[in-house]
């Protein structure tokens, strides 16, 4: 036993990332594709924004883009209660903001009032709103600060990744930041510099304070071709994600820079039009509530060809909703539903469905034609959807491809409902299954396939309703992975979305960086910034 | 110049003619995937090699080239005739009736016609062939591109209306439709003549930006417009010169029909 427990410490610690020691000095740069919105952490919506919190927000906890585990932070432990509904910090003494003013209880205390303030209206706050009532914050001590809600919150630590600590007290407002950076200069569309800051509490192996890299510059930047010819000619440092035409080119030019980290969190997948109201035939909507019919559509889709031709390589047949990369929440029971056409055609015959002349029919002798919309200018879909029209021709199935500029597709997909299928994808950066309570409950918005139910009008979503709700008021994480498993299951089952793909998340650092361990989670190669710092030679130069 | 023209006739006449007999010069269909060679060198079997879904990119251009010399010219055929009905009327009738008229073409002209296009692409069916909704955008075209040529067609119509010839015609008996087919429609031929050849390499400017922008002709169906959207991507074009094959073929096209034209047709 004993044998075992060192062989499963020694092969934890070889599985991660040794904190090396770093040569101190340079100036690291990657480009932001748009300027940040905002500087205000508590207001971030976009990209560039989020990218400067990151680099310049202090959190109390972090979540950790390897392991996908809570690690302290500001606070250097936290206790959430039994009934969920408080959490309490102890706060590492000594801490300060890049302007020399002391970070206190009160300042997180200050930090949750902007947050849950209805007036700011922070996106990042809207996580934190468990039911009515208000958020009460106390301030025992300098170091101690306890947090309770008016309900329940399930994974409550690992919201804080997002929450940046902002001073109450400094007259540079949001500006006086705890993380590794601040930000020095900001020429709109040009640039934004970062620089080292000098109060930064994290220090390395050998006592030497963080961060390693004394600056960082980012440059505006839109046009990616742009970006990947200064990342081979070594003016900037890394590309965080890109596509895989981009990644084959650096990889054949650079074959070290080329990072490919695994399969991502983030999906393609299409959905039948399932609204009772939509303005289609009432047959097609027979269709499209069929779990057989769902179902043969995705045996008759090659999704290794889709990940091997679309992606080039760079992507992994989808499983269901949660994807392999959510190491705790994937449903490790579940595996892609195979490219079987016999038994495509074997579902479709249960429900009425005959092959003549090659066409697909209905009991009532419908020819099987539907369409499937998409935005344009996106090649991957435009591939998978070209893709799908030759497999579903293989049962006789007639697929019409209608790329849509994207407020059309919206429009479509959310008000009107007029359409019989979509392809989309998902962006996804957010582990704990709350943030899919959007998407799973009937009644949701997002819920695509048939929104804002007012009951659920099938019994497996009143199940999938049912499980959703339990798992967000459980707080024991086993308990509630038990629940989402299920629900997994149900999805796989009944297959409201199609899952086609997961892509990989490709990246593309120059060797000069040293430290690097690019993640599936966002940000995939600065996840670990005050870590990360460069060769001697390229330090030297800057 | 008369040698121009008549290569520009030769190569318009090589290209319709290969693109016209498609099914029997292309080595495979313009649908068929061949998904073991994606994005595939020139060789024998695929002599400008595959395209990122492994379809023959030489049975494409030709399928491509054929969708868009057929379907353009029908466009500007509509475009013109409608140019020429409302423009030469204005002309012809001139007073309050040109004024209005030309308001209106004026109206038309300053309307934004991309997102016009746009919008009206995403009003259509869903559930149309792909050679259908080819057909809808280049009848949409044609029905969107006469504005220009009308207010050319109807300054040469009221040039007209006031020449010595019409006067003599009118003073000698001639009047209305008589005149009209008799006496202004033949004169006004050359100048109609040039406006449809003008508009066909417009039209197939204006596919390829939709097809650019992903809303030209849908797939599988290939046009100029899908087969250069292929260029956008740096990391092929660096690596793969053979993309530039229906670039060219476009370019010499659209110059060719350019060259038909005789020097005094084309406008100052």
């Amino acid at each position: 036993m004993k044998k075992h427990l060192l062989l499963c410490v020694l092969l934890l610690t070889a599985s991660l990332p040794h904190q090396a020691v770093g040569q101190t000095g340079g100036e690291l740069r990657f480009v932001l594709h748009a300027d940040p919105k905002t500087f205000n952490p508590l207001l971030v919506e976009d990209d560039p924004a989020e990218t400067v919190r990151y680099l310049t927000g202090g959190v109390l906890i972090r979540v950790n883009r390897l392991t996908q585990e809570a690690t302290p932070e500001l606070a250097t432990h936290w206790k959430i209660s039994k009934d969920g509904t408080a959490i309490t910090f102890d706060l590492r003494p000594g801490v300060r903001f890049s302007d020399g003013t002391p970070f206190s209880s009160d300042d997180v205390a200050y930090t949750i009032k902007q947050l849950m303030d209805p007036a700011m209206h922070s996106p990042t706050g809207d996580a934190f709103r468990s039911g009515e009532g208000q958020v009460q914050v106390k301030t025992p001590t300098a170091d101690r600060v306890e947090i309770s809600f008016p309900a329940p919150i399930a994974g409550l630590e690992k919201l804080f990744d997002q929450v940046a600590m902002m001073s109450a007290k400094s007259p540079q407002k949001e500006m006086a930041v705890l993380g590794p950076y601040y930000v020095a200069e900001n020429k709109a569309g040009s640039y934004l510099l970062l620089k080292r800051d000098p109060y930064y509490w994290k220090h390395d192996a050998a006592g030497r304070q963080l961060p390693y890299v004394d600056s960082v510059r980012l440059d505006i930047l839109q046009n990616q071709d742009t970006e990947i010819l200064r990342l081979l000619r070594g003016e900037i440092h890394f590309v965080n994600s890109l596509n895989p035409e981009y990644f084959d080119k650096v990889a054949s030019e650079n074959p070290g820079m080329a990072k490919d980290a695994g399969v991502s969190l983030d999906s393609e997948q299409m959905w039948f039009n399932q609204v009772a109201k939509a303005p289609i035939p009432e047959y097609k909507k027979q269709w499209f509530r069929s779990t057989n019919f769902r179902r043969a559509i995705s045996e008759s889709i090659n999704r290794q060809d889709l990940a091997r031709v679309a992606f080039r390589g760079y992507a992994h047949p989808a499983i269901g909703p949660v994807s392999p990369a959510n190491k705790f929440w994937f449903n490790a029971q579940l595996q892609a539903h195979p490219f079987d056409q016999k038994s495509a055609m074997h579902r479709l015959n249960q429900d009425g469905f005959q092959l003549k002349d090659g066409t697909l029919r209905d009991r009532e002798n419908h020819e099987v034609e539907f369409s499937i919309i998409t935005n344009a200018g996106n090649k991957y879909r435009e591939r998978m959807a070209a893709m799908m029209q030759q497999d579903l021709a293989g049962i006789g199935i007639k697929l019409n491809v209608v790329p849509l500029d994207f407020p059309s597709l919206i429009q479509r997909i959310t008000q009107n409902f007029n359409y019989e299928a979509c392809l989309l994808g998902l962006l996804n950066n957010d582990l704990d299954p709350n943030s899919q309570m959007n998407v799973w409950l009937s009644s949701a918005e997002n819920h695509q396939w048939n929104p804002s139910q007012k009951t659920p009008e099938t019994a497996w979503e009143a199940q999938i309703d049912k499980l959703m709700r339990e798992q967000a008021s459980t707080l024991d994480e086993n308990q509630r992975k038990k629940y989402y498993d299920q629900v997994q299951q149900i999805a796989w089952d009944e297959e409201p979305f199609i899952y086609l793909v997961n892509r990989d998340a490709l990246t593309a650092v120059s060797p000069t960086v040293q430290n690097v361990h690019p993640a599936v989670l966002r940000p995939q190669v600065y996840w670990n910034i005050e870590q990360l710092s460069l060769a001697q030679q390229v330090a030297e130069k800057h | 110049m008369k040698w121009l023209r008549a290569a520009a006739i030769g190569f318009l006449l090589i290209v319709a003619g290969a693109s016209l007999g498609a099914n029997f010069v292309a080595p495979a269909g313009y649908a068929h995937q061949f998904r073991e060679e994606p994005d595939a060198e020139p060789s024998r079997q695929h002599l400008l090699g595959t395209d990122d879904l492994g379809r023959d990119r030489f049975s494409r251009v030709l399928y491509g080239t054929r969708v868009s010399l057929l379907l353009a010219p029908a466009a500007a055929f509509l475009s013109t005739l409608l140019a020429l009905l409302i423009g030469g009327a204005a002309g012809f009738v001139g007073g309050r009736f040109e004024r209005v008229v030309m308001a209106a073409t004026d109206l038309f002209l300053s309307l934004p016609w991309l997102f016009l296009l746009l919008t009206v692409r995403a009003l259509l069916p869903l559930n149309v062939s792909a050679i259908t909704s080819v057909g809808i955008t280049f009848a949409l075209l044609g029905c969107l591109g006469w504005a220009g040529a009308a207010r050319v067609i109807c300054a040469d119509a009221r040039g007209m209306r006031q020449a010595d010839f019409v006067l003599l015609a009118r003073a000698s008996g001639t009047t209305g439709t008589r005149l009209l087919l008799r006496q202004l429609v033949p004169n006004l031929w050359p100048i109609v003549l040039a406006q449809f050849w003008i508009s066909i390499p417009v039209f197939i400017l204006t596919e390829a930006n939709l097809g650019m922008l992903g809303l030209g002709v849908t797939e599988p169906l290939p046009s100029w417009g899908s087969l250069l959207r292929e260029l956008q991507s740096y990391p092929a074009i660096s690596s793969q010169p053979w993309l530039f094959v229906p670039l060219i073929v476009f370019v010499v096209v659209v110059g060719s029909f350019h060259f038909l034209l005789r020097t005094e047709e084309l406008p100052a």
